[in-house]
């Protein structure tokens, strides 16, 4: 038996980067007492009304398949739901489908419109899974660099620089994980004007769409001929603290959607139907629990990158999303050495910026998704650590 | 609700600097907002929130909800009897509901006698009051929105991306 015959992975999954920082992960995980700004997820368990109605789900025997783009009551309150909160109008029979998560969505359209060698552009820090699912998907991903950009904002000249002949789409997301940022109507107007005059497609991320905190939230669709040059992403992990229940929605031209059907119908099937039903009455009656959760996370912000800033540590105000990223060059450590160190000294976790992109040794991540109190004491033993 | 009232609800032992520092506003725009909010009386007071179990184990304290029924007087309806009933100290709360009764009372005591007299003695010989019927609170689980137990919460990764 040729073991290195028999095992072989292919070159593409091959040379992708291992997810994230391996090592430093697995240095948090494996110590305990930690007090932890490093997760991307909510601190609050799903409201118990959501909660309630999976359980019901499961009591009443909704245990099966559904069709393959989702229940469709779900699409319908989808449609609903974006129209009031967002004024984006989709067809829920043929515009809309239900994914597990935004990163199974994001990998559906990315598979959907890329040919090999197409170029899709990517702003960085960005989100782990981005760039590996554009290469997945046989395209090539072309970093536009943001690390130095005000606010890390992406600006339409930014886009333009990298656009060629082979640019697909360009992935935007707002408020951004990792650093907060967010956009005011006229730059998502500017931006819109460069994906309109190049002819490529914006993918937009916009999960953390409820936790804006300065900027009121404009969904890319709704802006002038942007409708049919936009597919659309959202969910309920983070708005509505659904992690877990792996839930989220793509929407967009119904050809693109079409395409994206074709292979979330090969590769998952449907959504889990539990998790469908849950956030059916998430949609319905949810936003009450989304604003003051959101109302939480404010106050959290404000208090974390205050205390960040006493501590030396430059920090914007993020405009929305529940992450600060902070700059640690002023003591003169690596975003990965300061993590592990402040891991190691003073047992606080957050996130090293190289995590987001290779340009991201100045910085770190700290999420403002924990108690008032831990990004108190986080914040009073951070200060006594950059003192040392 | 003001930020302001909704932080101090959670709690009340934050001061002016950190709720500034939370809402954004100055010091003084807070401090001047809850000494408005005192003088005004919209905040009443501030209190500890304690665990009634844990008193009970060390007090003996006996707490019960009691229904009133009350015959209203020609002129004052509920409220002069229910003056009557909630001046007592043992009365914690007390509440005029529609339905089958009229008055819902909180009593405290200190044993389950003490209960029972104030019912038997003080209570049901009130003129207006025509009946009672006294529920002993045997366990709390939650109380003006705070879960008293220990509920097993499910483990967050530390770190995720």
């Amino acid at each position: 038996m040729n073991k290195n015959k028999l095992h072989k992975i292919s070159t593409l999954v091959d040379e992708l980067p291992p997810s994230g920082i391996r090592a430093f992960f697995d240095l948090v995980l494996g110590m305990d007492d930690v007090i932890s700004l490093g997760v991307g997820e909510p601190d609050f368990v799903t409201p118990w009304h959501i909660c309630e109605a999976a359980v019901f789900a499961l009591e009443k025997g909704y245990t099966s398949y559904t069709s393959n783009r989702g229940l469709k009551s779900l699409l319908e309150q989808i449609a609903i739901f974006i129209k009031k909160e967002r004024n984006i109008i989709y067809n829920p029979e043929n515009e809309i489908l239900v994914t597990v998560g935004v990163s199974e969505a994001m990998d559906l359209v990315m598979r959907a419109i890329l040919d090999s060698g197409d170029e899709v552009i990517v702003p960085e820090p960005c989100y782990v899974s981005y760039i590996p699912t554009v290469k997945l998907a046989g395209g090539n991903p072309v970093i536009l660099e943001t690390w130095e950009l005000p606010g890390f904002k992406v600006t339409a000249e930014s886009i333009e620089k990298l656009i060629t002949p082979k640019t697909r789409a360009v992935v935007l997301n707002y408020p951004s994980n990792p650093t907060g940022a967010s956009y005011t109507k006229k730059e998502l107007e500017s931006i819109a004007e460069v994906i309109k005059r190049n002819d490529v497609l914006l993918i937009s991320d916009e999960i953390y769409d409820h936790l804006s905190y300065d900027i009121p939230h404009i969904a890319m669709p709704t802006l002038p001929e942007m409708k049919e040059r936009t597919v659309y992403l959202n969910g309920f992990s983070k708005g509505h603290a659904m992690t877990g229940f792996r839930i989220g929605y793509a929407c967009g031209p119904e050809k693109i959607i079409s395409a994206m059907t074709k292979i979330h119908q090969y590769t998952m099937l449907c959504a889990p139907i539990v998790s469908q039903m849950a956030a059916i009455e998430a949609l319905k009656n949810g936003m009450p629990e989304v604003k003051k959760m959101a109302r939480e996370y404010n106050r959290r912000r404000r208090l974390l990158v205050a205390g960040l800033n006493d501590c030396g540590l430059k920090c914007h105000l993020p405009e929305g999303a529940f992450y600060a990223f902070a700059s640690v060059e002023s003591t003169g450590m690596t975003g990965m050495e300061f993590a592990t160190k402040l891991l190691q000294q003073e047992k606080v976790a957050v996130v090293p910026g190289e995590a987001f992109g290779s340009g991201g040794g100045k910085f770190i991540r700290l999420a403002y998704a924990a108690s008032l109190s831990d990004i108190e004491e986080a914040v009073r033993r951070i200060k006594r650590f950059v003192k040392k | 609700m003001d930020d302001i009232l909704e932080i101090l609800i959670q709690d009340a032992r934050k001061s002016p600097a950190e709720i500034a520092e939370m809402t954004g506003k100055s010091e003084k725009e807070v401090a001047d907002a809850i000494a408005d909010y005192e003088k005004k009386g919209t905040i009443l007071k501030y209190r500890a929130v304690l665990n009634p179990e844990h008193i009970a184990e060390t007090d003996g304290a006996v707490r019960a909800w009691i229904e009133v029924s009350i015959t209203p007087q020609r002129g004052a309806g509920f409220d002069s009897i229910a003056e009557r009933i909630y001046k007592f100290s043992e009365v914690k709360n007390c509440y005029l509901l529609s339905g089958g009764f009229d008055l819902l009372l909180l009593v405290e005591g200190h044993s389950l006698q003490e209960v029972a007299g104030f019912v038997s003695q003080k209570l049901s010989t009130l003129e207006n009051v025509t009946a009672t019927s006294t529920h002993f609170m045997l366990k709390v689980y939650k109380e003006n929105g705070d879960v008293f137990q220990n509920t097993e919460k499910s483990e967050r990764l530390a770190i995720s991306l």
